[in-house]
């Protein structure tokens, strides 16, 4: 029997899971707090990046960027879909060195990647400081803009037949269904919950802490770059515990305007800018590219990334809790990885073929869910 | 009173103004990308509306002291 499914969040995460459910013949019921993408979604860069923390992440990032390519010229022009491709900079032999390997794993993921030496670097990407090592070039990854992505995914989901109400607060979880903040009740065959780091609001116990990010971004110089770039120590600061990092990051948008990463902060949950690490993030991007000095940032903003102990969502059902369902703790790979969690989570509340193993990514693999 | 050029026009400043008052009225600095004029807003250094260039140089109008002689582009 196919269920009647409600959706907890209108992130790039519900907003996908919307539609791949209402697609699959549910009756979809989303509900947004507030409005469409404006939590970690729209602070997010945006990067659609196969990103190999573990060979299951990888494999999510690979689902994920084949299936926005996939929707793309579904949702139109304003996603900003741009496949600029990623190149992964080394800064000396011994990140080099990494690299062939590193080629080799996206390779056995069915994931084109290329090995770039430094006499060819400059020719792919002519604003790289001339000390950098070389790079692996991952020409199917993309940028979109992660604001409109959310809007139109529901908008393609009430196509679809999904309602998709805003500015409606969840106030709990219950069997069966969710009551709201007005004292309304919902029932529902399946809860979805995808509200990010505010999905602890209505499971306290999920291990879930907020990873603030810093970002900035230029003026429009088009043609500066073509590329995202992204530094091969990224994975030491996404999947360090530092308390504070820094990795850098920059990326075309594609009306010519330079979008600048990336910090990661554990412990700080104002949505201040913190300067000392903007400085340093802004320091180490002069190490790759060092015209940037010339550039004007314009806007500063930060975000916060839900985060598991792991580093990979949650994505399945709660143990204990039939009918409960969790798509959230993306930390930095919502916007990548939200069309392969809608697959997987669909294809897990139908009991259909899975697209990939669900195993690293049940919440039963925490202790403190598998004894809820 | 210092005397600046703006787009190749003559516009002559008070002593000590900032580059934002040589821009006219309404004060138009760039345009964005529907080619709707943006200009000076908060006047501080904050708002980053009234982006000019100088010299090969982009500059914020509103704290660039607009000295004798200044070649202004507006982008």
């Amino acid at each position: 029997m196919i269920p009647d499914v409600l959706i907890i969040g209108g992130g790039v995460v519900g907003a996908a899971c919307a539609l791949d459910l209402a697609e699959a013949g549910c009756r979809v019921h989303l509900l947004e707090a507030e409005g469409l993408g404006g939590g970690a979604t729209a602070a997010a860069m945006g990067h659609l990046v196969a990103l190999d923390g573990s060979p299951a992440e990888l494999d999510l990032c690979r689902l994920g960027v084949e299936r926005w390519k996939a929707l793309a010229p579904r949702l139109g022009t304003a996603l900003e879909f741009d496949p600029c491709g990623t190149l992964w900079v080394a800064r000396d032999d011994e990140e080099l060195a990494l690299v062939r390997p590193r080629c080799e794993a996206y390779q056995v993921a069915g994931i084109s990647a290329e090995m770039i030496d430094a006499r060819h670097l400059h020719e792919v990407e002519s604003c790289l400081a001339p000390h950098l090592a070389g790079g692996m070039r991952v020409p199917g990854d993309a940028v979109i803009y992660p604001p409109a992505g959310a809007r139109l995914l529901s908008e393609a989901a009430h196509r679809a037949g999904a309602r998709i109400e805003t500015g409606t607060p969840v106030a709990t979880l219950e069997p069966g269904g969710v009551r709201l903040m007005d004292g309304t009740r919902i029932a529902a065959g399946a809860v979805v919950l995808a509200a990010g780091s505010a999905s602890r609001e209505f499971l306290r116990h999920l291990p879930l802490v907020k990873r603030k990010g810093h970002l900035a971004i230029t003026d429009r110089h088009p043609g500066f770059l073509r590329h995202q770039l992204v530094e091969l120590g990224y994975l030491k600061s996404a999947h360090g515990s530092d308390a504070d990092s820094v990795a850098f990051n920059l990326q075309p948008r594609p009306n010519g305007q330079l979008l600048l990463g990336s910090s990661r902060q554990f412990g700080d949950d104002s949505p201040e800018l913190r300067p000392a690490l903007l400085r340093r993030m802004i320091h180490r991007a002069l190490d790759y590219v060092p015209g940037l000095a010339e550039l004007n940032v314009i806007r500063c903003w930060t975000g916060f990334r839900p985060t598991t102990p792991d580093h990979r969502p949650l994505i399945g059902p709660m143990p204990g809790r039939p009918g409960l369902f969790l798509a959230c703790g993306h930390e930095g790979l919502g916007i990548t990885t939200a069309p392969a969690t809608a697959a997987l989570l669909t294809a897990q509340i139908l009991g259909r073929s899975l697209p990939l193993d669900p195993a690293p990514f049940l919440p039963s693999r925490f202790s403190e869910l598998a004894h809820a | 009173m210092p005397r600046v050029f703006v787009d190749g026009l003559t516009v002559d400043v008070p002593e000590g103004a900032r580059l934002s008052a040589a821009l006219g009225l309404p004060p138009v600095a760039c345009r964005d990308l529907s080619g709707a004029p943006r200009g000076p807003l908060c006047g501080m250094g904050q708002c980053f509306e009234c982006r000019v260039t100088v010299g090969g140089r982009e500059v914020l109008a509103c704290l660039t002291p607009a000295t004798e002689g200044l070649e202004v582009r507006r982008g």
